[in-house]
């Protein structure tokens, strides 16, 4: 168990000294949700108009959902440095050592985890200089749920990786899952004036438990979708690790 | 534990139906450097890949270090280390911290990962560059990290597959010079895979040569050598060869084995040195200009062609048109 740990930790630092030193990753990576929250959320300024928004501004109700599509993505595009981990020849040589698998998969789900603390914090720090602001226990739940939805994200995206070794497939991958993913929510729109269809198919969408527990102040309505989650986030790693076989046969 | 590596009929078919390997069997003495010679694509990096339990035959069993690859995969980790094929250094890390992360992954402890780290790093020349990105290393220092990331956690068997492939000559000469120490000095039995006749020919001490995921011939370089019997003939022709110049050849006494490779003709002989006069009076007779004749001692490429029907360069050049 210190074993599994200490290789956990060290493989954290390598990813982490890699983010370090190009940290231009994560600029890109907020490029995005800026346009979202600055120009869709002045776009659709007056949607909170329609009857069934309860008040407050748009930027106000769209930033959860903003920072949460955010994580989906940089969860999405983990797999990426498993694939250049591949193709460098270094993963190989991290399998012929007594590494424990999972210390790979939870190395991968805490970079995906610090890259997203980096883009909540900011888009957060955008939201209120555009003029919102969210209370403190928001902003908690706001920064732990998108952590704990990006890291099911990162290992499915890992185990994705592992499967397929191709860069292709992991983007095509993560631009068929994120968006839509996103759409079936009450991320950009309230949830009582969602489709009936879409109302329904988002009470099973971790993205929506992840956008609901952060505009609830419900306490035992976020704990119950932070525990789903969290249960969501070990079976992916548990599939993740699995997904080793498959690329140690295909290798 | 008597030898180091035991390998028993391996078969290995990946999924597009192509049998990398077909049937490998081997040992490997402890304490000693064993050479697989092959050319690309002859199924000696698909031998090392289940040998150091990265993937699984399909047949056959192997032991390593006295643990069974398949049903101890953690034992054999622990016990071996791997310089692949691909440089398995990461070049946006430092030297140091391809080493220390390395270190931790085997349970190593800190101090002595540092201190084993520092004593690989002076034994490689690398100390001064130990800091810096190792993206911005030459090929010849890159490999030297690669060995020493082998060497850290004092394994008892050493899996070298193709080292030196991509370094210019001089890098190459260096690294020989510090893979014939290895096995004296770390103690340790190296598989060492290649498709340079020069390298296997200086390193190893025993030797397969692997043709077609099969293994054709075995045993000491010179006694592979000597098996030959008799020197090598080479002549060079002039023109395109129509028959007539191997038959030719074929009527010379003490010629043996004449064979043609484009216009080369390759031919055994006791004596090289007085078979030469009457072949190039053969020819002459017939009208074959010719461009060049050399007589040599038996080489490895002699002992390839010998078993496989083809030599060495051109099975090479075949594969790698595939």
């Amino acid at each position: 168990m210190r074993l599994a740990t200490r290789q956990t930790l060290s493989l954290t630092v390598r990813a982490l000294l890699a983010l370090w030193r190009q940290p231009w990753f994560v600029a890109i990576t907020l490029v995005q949700p800026m346009i979202w929250l600055l120009l869709f959320g002045a776009l659709f300024k007056k949607v909170v108009e329609i009857p069934g928004f309860h008040g407050g501004s748009y930027l106000h109700f769209l930033t959860p959902g903003v920072v949460v599509m955010s994580a989906l993505f940089a969860a999405g595009w983990n797999g990426m440095g498993l694939i250049d981990l591949m193709n460098r020849g270094i993963m190989d040589r991290f399998l012929v050592t007594p590494v424990w698998r999972g210390a790979l998969v939870g190395a991968s789900c805490i970079h995906a985890a610090v890259v997203i603390l980096i883009q909540t914090v900011v888009i957060i720090g955008v939201a209120f200089a555009a003029g919102t602001s969210f209370s403190a226990p928001t902003v908690v739940v706001m920064l732990v749920l998108p952590v704990l939805l990006g890291g099911a994200v990162a290992a499915l995206s890992n185990a994705m990786a592992l499967v397929t070794r191709q860069e292709e497939s992991l983007i095509g991958a993560v631009q068929f899952v994120v968006l839509p993913a996103s759409f079936l929510s009450s991320g950009m729109m309230a949830s009582n004036l969602l489709p009936g269809w879409i109302h329904d198919v988002a009470r099973f969408n971790p993205v929506n438990w992840t956008v609901t527990a952060v505009r609830s102040s419900d306490w035992s309505l976020i704990g119950e979708h932070a525990g789903l989650l969290l249960a969501l986030m070990l079976v992916c790693a548990w599939v993740a690790t699995r997904a080793f076989r498959v690329y140690q046969r295909a290798v | 534990m008597e030898f180091a590596i035991e390998a028993e009929g391996l078969v290995k078919t990946y999924p597009k139906g192509v049998r990398a390997l077909d049937g490998v069997t081997f040992s490997v003495e402890r304490g000693t450097v064993f050479g697989l010679l092959g050319p690309n694509g002859a199924g000696k990096s698909t031998t090392v890949k289940i040998l150091t339990t990265l993937t699984e035959p399909d047949e056959g069993r192997a032991v390593v270090a006295g643990h069974d690859v398949v049903r101890e995969p953690l034992r054999v980790r622990q016990s071996i280390g791997v310089v692949g094929q691909k440089h398995g250094i990461d070049p946006e890390a430092t030297g140091i911290e391809n080493l220390k992360l390395q270190g931790h992954l085997y349970g190593m402890p800190r101090r002595e990962v540092a201190a084993r780290a520092q004593e690989l790093l002076e034994r490689f020349g690398l100390a001064d560059a130990q800091k810096r990105l190792v993206r911005t290393y030459s090929g010849g220092m890159q490999r030297k990290l690669d060995v020493a990331l082998g060497l850290l956690h004092r394994p008892h068997v050493l899996f070298l597959d193709e080292p030196t492939t991509g370094l210019d000559p001089e890098a190459r000469a260096d690294m020989w010079n510090e893979m014939e120490q290895l096995a004296g000095e770390e103690g340790v039995s190296v598989l060492l895979t290649t498709h340079y006749l020069e390298e296997a020919d200086r390193l190893a001490a025993q030797l397969a040569i692997v043709d077609r995921g099969r293994i054709v011939a075995a045993g000491t370089p010179d006694a592979l050598k000597s098996e030959l019997r008799g020197d090598a003939l080479v002549v060079e022709l002039g023109a395109s060869d129509d028959g007539r110049a191997l038959a030719a050849v074929a009527t010379a006494e003490g010629v043996r084995e004449p064979s043609l490779d484009g216009r080369i003709l390759r031919a055994r002989a006791d004596e090289g040195a007085r078979a030469i006069p009457t072949v190039l009076a053969l020819l002459e007779a017939e009208g074959i200009p010719v461009v060049a004749a050399t007589v040599a001692r038996p080489s490895l490429d002699d002992v390839y062609l010998r078993h496989t029907g083809r030599t060495f360069g051109a099975a090479d050049a075949e594969e790698e048109q595939q």
